[in-house]
């Protein structure tokens, strides 16, 4: 079992700018709808230059980390980072193979330092000018709840923040049909040592893996749309996490990772 | 000082053969892996460390959805040198649900994706036989490891470009010192692809000789594939091969370019250090991460001359293999613990003259030698560094 506490929130998605509306629509006080566009994004982590070099999924990926530590600007240069991504960069993956049937197969080169899983990661350190250490991971539908157990450990080991960026868009048509999801979101949580964050008023969690022999079902949302969200965006699989961190009370959640279930008990100071 | 973990099996498939015997029989040699560009649909002048025998490796029926070269080579990579074996004594100390997963990949299966795209109808559609989730996807490869070899426990794919299966080792020792899992299967695998041979030609970075790392005319890689994989289990035997201490950084400063001066690379160097607790002086042998593109040799060159000054004998290992890209951690482990077990420091072969700019101590021949401390250098596009150090001691 891992200890940790989270010392900040944000969220992106369909007609979510902030995690207070996300709040409001998970304790059902502010309708969601999925069909709503994603808010504009402009990362001011980025230089403008350096912004017209990315794509959406990079953006996404850095404005919502960059709102989450707008509440812990001391971390910005200083907390380890995970980024969390089913698929990557899929609009990148298309524009290259796309450019490869073309005569001399004129890749470029922008697109391709773009399409490692490692791009949002790599403009995070340059915009936060962070040297600290930075894992970019997938584990396909289970990444958030992957992401979520490589930043608690980071934060085990280590006794220092970690922020933890979670993110998956829709593919471009050709790919999205074999690999179909509902909308855009992204979550980023900064993960701290258990206890140090007492002060602040935020959550304490603890963090299992479900025993194999009894896995239990992974927690659903009641709210039709949110739950399209979360059974149709890897990313998404954290919200039954954020509704409860969104109540702050107390509860369990099992989110889905790999074959069985994340166990995860809040205890909100 | 973290608890140590011992490597206590390892296999590398590259294009200098199957299994460790052939990469040892390689090294000791100097005999490379690289060819003529002969892959499939590239019309590049370059050379490649292909893996032989790819195209026609099966997998069994039970995975054929996951076929695509990447886990073709996984498969191939997960027959050598009894890794099964190794694995399915594991599985019986510890139990398949306490084993995890680890991999590093940077493009997975995306040449089943261009085989796809290349086949697709008038109104764009990708034909209907198309699979993403167990090619393509990221996490396919530790997907595909974890059902072949029967395992249940944690599981993840890394994908921090040339850095990805050096930072597996670092993950897997968290999750069990989380009490996540009691084992842990590390590695990487990376398969040639037209992705990456016209991606890092686009960028002017592939030589169109073959590569020659800290040479005064290097200018460029060759890309090359391979599998490798590695089971840590804890240590209470310092005459194990151990896992001593890991550093990972990021550069703050270029999309593909590493720093300058090495910052990056010089900070996980130190933290490697600093986790195992020890000295520059107490490395006897660095295998560079040493690319053969004019700026990754020169940024190394200085974190490396910054730490060590040039009392380390250093090599890089591409001219033998190519660059292996996600695979180059795992790989570059295996010729550490390859140098350790046999007592040789692999020469770094293709150099000629040693570009005088070059500081560090870099070594031409191969050196027979008794070693107990080796360190590892991975980094990759976006900044991403990481640092290995394994030893036994004597």
């Amino acid at each position: 079992m891992i200890k940790f506490g989270i010392g900040a929130i944000a969220t992106l998605g369909p007609g979510i700018e902030n995690w207070a509306q996300l709040q409001a629509m998970l304790n059902g006080e502010q309708p969601f709808d999925l069909a709503a566009p994603l808010p504009k994004l402009a990362p001011s982590l980025l230089p403008a230059n350096e912004r017209r070099r990315t794509t959406t999924l990079i953006k996404l990926a850095l404005q919502c980390g960059a709102d989450a530590l707008a509440q812990r600007p001391e971390q910005l240069e200083r907390c380890a980072t995970v980024f969390a991504s089913s698929g990557g960069d899929l609009e990148i993956v298309d524009r290259i193979l796309s450019a490869l049937q073309l005569e001399g197969k004129p890749v470029s080169p922008i697109h391709f330092h773009n399409s490692v899983h490692n791009a949002p990661a790599g403009y995070w350190s340059i915009a936060a000018a962070s040297r600290a250490a930075s894992t970019s991971l997938s584990a396909y539908d289970s990444s958030f709840g992957a992401g979520l157990l490589e930043a608690a450990t980071q934060v085990l080991t280590e006794q220092q923040p970690v922020l933890l960026v979670a993110y998956d868009l829709p593919a471009p048509e050709a790919l999205h049909r074999f690999r179909p999801l509902s909308a855009p979101f992204a979550v980023a949580l900064l993960l701290q040592p258990a206890g140090s964050g007492s002060d602040q008023g935020m959550a304490e969690l603890t963090l299992e893996l479900a025993d194999p022999a009894s896995t239990p079902m992974p927690t659903a949302i009641s709210d039709p749309a949110l739950e399209a969200l979360r059974s149709g965006n890897p990313a998404a699989r954290a919200l039954p996490l954020l509704a409860l961190l969104a109540k702050q009370g107390h509860g369990k959640v099992a989110l889905p990772y790999l074959d069985g279930a994340l166990q995860i008990e809040i205890h909100t100071c | 000082m973290t608890r140590p973990l011992k490597i206590s099996a390892l296999t590398i498939s590259s294009a200098l053969g199957r299994g460790m015997a052939a990469q040892r029989d390689a090294l000791q040699q100097q005999r490379s892996g690289l060819r003529r560009c002969d892959f499939d649909g590239v019309e590049l002048e370059t050379w490649i460390g292909r893996v032989d025998g790819l195209e026609d490796e099966a997998l069994p029926d039970a995975l054929a959805t996951y076929d695509c070269r990447n886990n073709r080579l996984a498969h191939l990579g997960l027959a050598q040198d009894g890794f099964r074996c190794d694995v399915e004594a594991a599985v019986a100390r510890y139990g398949a649900t306490r084993i995890g997963v680890f991999l590093g990949t940077s493009t997975s299966g995306v040449q089943q994706t261009e085989q796809a795209y290349a086949q697709r109808s008038d109104s764009g559609a990708l034909p209907d036989s198309f699979i993403y989730r167990t090619t393509q996807n990221t996490f396919s490869v530790a997907d595909f490891t974890r059902h072949s070899l029967g395992l249940k426990g944690p599981a993840q794919v890394i994908s921090t470009a040339c850095s990805s299966s050096a930072k597996v080792f670092a993950t897997a020792q968290r999750h069990m010192q989380a009490g996540l899992c009691d084992a842990a299967i590390v590695g990487g695998v990376d398969s040639l692809c037209q992705m990456t041979l016209y991606g890092f030609n686009s960028l002017q970075l592939v030589s169109s000789r073959r590569c020659r790392p800290a040479d005064a005319t290097r200018d460029g890689i060759n890309i090359g594939e391979a599998a490798g994989f590695a089971l840590l289990e804890w240590s209470d035997d310092a005459h194990d091969l151990r896992l001593l201490g890991y550093g990972e950084s990021s550069d703050a400063y270029h999309m593909s370019t590493p720093h300058p001066e090495g910052d990056g690379a010089l900070a996980a160097m130190q933290q490697a250090l600093l986790r195992a607790g020890l000295s520059h002086s107490d490395i006897d042998y660095i295998n560079l991460h040493g690319t053969a593109t004019p700026a990754n040799d020169r940024s190394e060159d200085r974190a490396v001359h910054r730490l060590f000054g040039a009392d380390t004998p250093c090599s890089s290992t591409k001219g033998y293999t190519g660059h292996t890209l996600g695979a180059a951690g795992i790989v570059e482990i295996g010729f550490a613990a390859l140098a350790i077990e046999h007592g040789f420091m692999p020469g770094s072969l293709n150099t000629e003259t040693i570009d005088p700019e070059l500081q560090a101590q870099v070594i031409l021949q191969p050196r027979q030698a008794q070693l107990r401390t080796v360190m590892s250098n991975s980094f990759g596009f976006g900044g991403s560094n990481a640092c290995l150090i394994i030893g036994r001691a004597s």
